[in-house]
């Protein structure tokens, strides 16, 4: 444990990504199994369960400490983990730590009663530091600036290996690694996978830029809707063999399931989805977006045509696809605002299950009928998608239209006509002979979001931030006119510079008037120009509104609060 | 009559009216008192300002011989008069130089802490407990998760980073006035004897600190040196604003350090990107905060500048009377000492 709180220790304050990848290699070169696979796991977020839940830490400082101190340090520190470490008022320092493995199987095998005192005797005998890499390992909340590609890439260096080999065997191998980090070490084979579900890392799109538009031309590329939901990545082995399970003991075996659905980062969000789960079969890996789509229960042979339902928006293509037209039938797409209600509930109720139906919209394969694509240009990928989804019945999945566009201003027009339709949030445009690239490849794909929408609000409440943050006033309600009072509409924590941060920390410090817990309330003078992507109507909240990502777009230290926008004009922009 | 009718705070600071003089004001006043040199508390062109002779060197130093038309050198513990109001400054272990002061008027003693610490600080007298009815105390670390480490230890983590990194540059960042003499004397009780390379805008007030008795041992200007990678492995101290600036630039390999109080959250040192973070504080952490409320016992406390909340209720639930003192401008952490 003390070794791998010192390496969080050194990775916490260097800035450097080379400089934190030596860290870890090193780390990696002279710490024995199983610890480093365990502490690998907790750096690339794969560990499969929380020690403890952040409750239960809560809790346990309340019952030690006094919880309104609790609470403003709390609320001044930013982050439970560090304030618990610094408030812990035992401590009996020992010189014999348990191992990071210890600490691991110790939390595994805890029962649930024992899970508190066994935190709390591990936090008497742990300094300050070493507290803080243990609640933040317990939570699973290592925020240390090392994304899990990176340590893909300091493990693909580590074993003179292709970064690409240890994507695809990522989601097949399981902490702590020790087979994956023999093979890297030259001491064993490779670990066997092709029979696991797993998740492929994802290709990935830039914004489009001006000059990308202006050189935009007919027959390059593939356009099609940005749907507002969630990219997910569906990947089904429905004739998987069962006897083939590794019977290796020692790593823990997981049920291995024969379909699963993955959000764009690889996280497994299957049991948020049953619906969709059950209703796939096959043996494929698609690439789509989920959204709530009420006619996922439609019939095929009764199908209403291409253009009869849902999100078409003119322009419709069938351009050596005579496929698409004949037999897929068009989602009735719903708003993010109704996948929202579906997203993080661990067990949907089955009514929630059919009053929000959910369903993909596939744009891409990255496997079909057992076949790999990813080699393919995106228009075989595409010519091969047309002719499975002719055949398939898997009712909750539709294919993604195409458009058409000739020339930068006809792809510009597009551009506005789709942007009419809230369920959909701009344009993808991607090439039509680019191969399945893993990460944000250089043009290659372009994402066009619709412009935002922008009103004058005046600050009403200042809250402390977290994290980077931490310390500054950086999370802002703010509010618009009705008759002559203000009505909170949002609250923004992102859009302004660090510059900026500061100005406005110190600008609320200077015209604080109350204070509600951690909330302090200001005087009602500052116009912030605040831009978000929708309105939607809120029974939630007093002024009947709710915004979709609002963000502070510029500080109008120059306007007074009466010319900001009244809530009618906010209103105004809801659209039905 | 009680105090809360005759001491005041306005936006320019706190204001005794029966004595007509203000304590530490923001804005140029007819009678300033000033506790210590902190830029924050010490500002130019006040008629009259009364202040300890160190506090007033300090202020000459840093902004000329006519910083003030009429200036006071009060002696510690010795009253002087103000109408009927009764003023006696005494030390307050903070910085060189550094007072708080008591004040006495209507049958009442009420003593302003200034900023202050309890910590053993070669540089200046302890901080003295004066019997008071109304302790007026600064709160800036008041909150209990500050618990400031010994300074030796804090220091021999910069003795380790620099055998750890030899070939690297240790950039300290330290308030020039206090901190930096604090830390390069712990340097020296830690037995470090080379030199100790300045950033320009540190050298008139070690000069200062040299005038008035304070052996710093050798002192060189990084300005002075001409091959600036002779400094890997060496201590340059800077302000902490000069870490991230163009001039830092110039060193090689910079490991930057930082001495601060609020090192002690990891987010405060993070955004000061201070790779190797050194709790060295000039204030009071929340033990020795409470320590001074149950040694001065007052009647009431007032809390001023900095994290009032916490040490009001601290003080409440120790069965005290408390009230926060909201005073504009302190604990603005680029110009005052942390």
């Amino acid at each position: 444990m003390e070794a791998f709180s010192h390496l969080l220790e050194q990775l916490y304050f260097t800035s450097g990504n080379k400089a934190k990848a030596q860290l870890i290699a090193d780390y990696i070169a002279n710490t024995p199994d199983p610890d480093r696979g365990w502490a690998i796991a907790a750096m690339a977020g794969t560990l499969r369960f929380d020690f403890f839940k952040r409750n239960t830490v809560k809790k346990l400082i309340t019952e030690h400490s006094d919880p309104a101190l609790f609470a403003m340090s709390y609320d001044y520190v930013g982050e439970v983990s560090e304030t618990v470490a610094h408030l812990w008022p035992y401590s009996k320092p020992t010189d014999s730590l348990p191992s990071l493995t210890e600490v691991v199987e110790t939390f595994a095998s805890v029962s649930k009663q024992k899970v508190s005192d066994t935190l709390a005797n591990y936090l008497t005998v742990m300094t300050p530091a070493q507290r803080w890499a243990l609640l933040k390992l317990g939570t699973r909340g290592l925020r240390i600036g090392v994304s899990a590609r990176s340590i893909k890439q300091i493990l693909a260096d580590y074993g003179d290996k292709d970064i690409k080999e240890i994507e695809t065997l990522w989601h097949a191998v399981h902490p702590p690694y020790v087979d994956m980090l023999r093979w890297l070490e030259g001491k064993a084979e490779k670990p066997e996978i092709e029979n696991a579900v797993t998740f492929h890392p994802v290709m990935l799109s830039h914004p489009i830029e001006d000059s990308d538009i202006e050189a935009f031309t007919e027959n390059t590329w593939q356009i099609e809707n940005k749907y507002d939901g969630i990219r997910v990545q569906l990947v089904v082995k429905s004739s998987k063999a069962f006897n083939d399970r590794s019977i290796d003991s020692d790593t823990t075996n997981e049920d291995d399931p024969e379909k699963a659905l993955f959000s764009r980062t690889g996280d497994d969000i299957s049991h948020s989805f049953p619906d969709l789960l059950e209703s796939v079969s096959g043996n494929m890996v698609l690439d789509g977006e989920l959204l709530v789509i009420h006619n996922v229960e439609h019939d095929n042979n009764l199908s209403e045509g291409s253009t009869a339902q849902g999100i078409t928006t003119g322009n419709t293509t069938s351009d050596k696809s005579d496929l698409q037209a004949s037999s897929i039938v068009q989602p009735d797409v719903d708003t993010f605002n109704a996948l929202q209600q579906r997203l993080n509930k661990k067990k949907p109720s089955k009514a929630l299950q059919s009053s929000a139906p959910v369903g993909l919209i596939v744009y891409d394969a990255l496997v079909l009928d057992g076949k790999d694509l990813t080699e393919q240009t995106l228009k075989t990928r595409r010519l091969a998608l047309e002719r499975w989804f002719s055949k398939t019945d898997n009712k909750r999945l539709f294919l993604s239209q195409t458009l058409t566009a000739t020339s930068p201003e006809s792809l510009r027009q597009l551009h506005t006509d789709v942007c009419q339709n809230r369920a959909v949030e701009g344009l993808m445009i991607k090439r039509l002979d680019s191969k399945y690239i893993p990460g944000r490849p250089k043009g290659k794909w372009f994402k066009w979001k619709r412009d935002p929408l922008v009103v004058d609000a005046v600050m009403m409440y200042a809250q402390r931030g977290h994290g980077k943050r931490s310390s500054f006033y950086s999370d802002f309600t703010f509010g618009t006119w009705e008759n002559n009072q203000l009505l909170p509409i949002g609250k923004a924590y992102s859009g302004f510079t660090d510059e900026e941060l500061k100005k406005l920390d110190n600008w609320v410090r200077r015209n604080a008037v109350g204070r509600f817990g951690p909330v302090r309330e200001v005087k009602k003078e500052l116009v912030l120009e605040v831009a978000f992507d929708a309105v939607h109507p809120s029974s939630r909240h007093k002024s009947g509104v709710a915004l979709r990502f609002p963000r502070i777009h510029r500080i109008r230290w120059d306007k007074p609060a009466n010319e900001a926008d009244t809530l009618a004009n906010v209103k105004a922009l809801i659209e039905s | 009559m009680h105090p809360s009718t005759w001491l005041k705070t306005d936006d320019t600071g706190l204001y005794c009216e029966p004595g007509e003089f203000y304590i530490d004001p923001m804005n140029e006043v007819a009678t300033a008192l000033v506790t210590h040199g902190h830029a924050d508390h010490a500002r130019a062109g006040h008629n009259s300002v009364y202040a300890s002779p160190e506090t007033l060197a300090i202020m000459k130093t840093r902004y000329g011989e006519e910083m003030a038309i009429h200036q006071h050198a009060v002696t510690l513990g010795k009253t002087i008069e103000f109408n009927d109001v009764k003023v006696t400054f005494y030390p307050a272990g903070h910085i060189l130089g550094s007072t708080q002061i008591l004040i006495e008027y209507a049958g009442y003693r009420v003593v302003v802490s200034g900023d202050y610490k309890r910590r053993h600080d070669p540089t200046c007298p302890p901080f003295k407990v004066v019997p008071c009815d109304i302790l007026i105390t600064e709160a800036t670390f008041g909150l209990p998760v500050f618990k400031h480490p010994p300074i030796e230890q804090e220091i021999e983590k910069l003795l380790h980073s620099l055998r750890v990194f030899p070939e690297r540059c240790h950039l300290v960042g330290a308030y020039a006035l206090g901190k930096c003499q604090r830390v390069i004397l712990a340097l020296r009780e830690a037995g470090y004897a080379k030199p100790i390379y300045l950033h320009g805008a540190q050298l008139k007030l070690c000069d200062l600190y040299k005038q008035l008795g304070i052996d710093l041992g050798e002192l060189i200007p990084v300005s002075e040196v001409t091959d600036k990678k002779t400094l890997a492995g060496e201590i340059v101290i800077a302000p902490p604003s000069a870490l991230a600036d163009r001039w830092s630039r110039s060193l090689p390999n910079v490991r930057p350090v930082v001495a601060s109080g609020w090192m002690q959250i990891r987010a405060r040192a993070k955004q000061k990107n201070a790779e190797l973070p050194l709790i060295i504080s000039d204030h009071c952490d929340w033990p020795e905060l409470l320590k001074t409320i149950e040694e001065v016992n007052p009647k009431e406390v007032w809390v001023t500048h900095g994290r009032e909340d916490a040490l009001m209720y601290q003080a409440e639930k120790m069965g005290f009377k408390a009230r926060a003192l909201s005073l504009v401008g302190y604990d603005e952490e680029e110009q005052g000492g942390d």
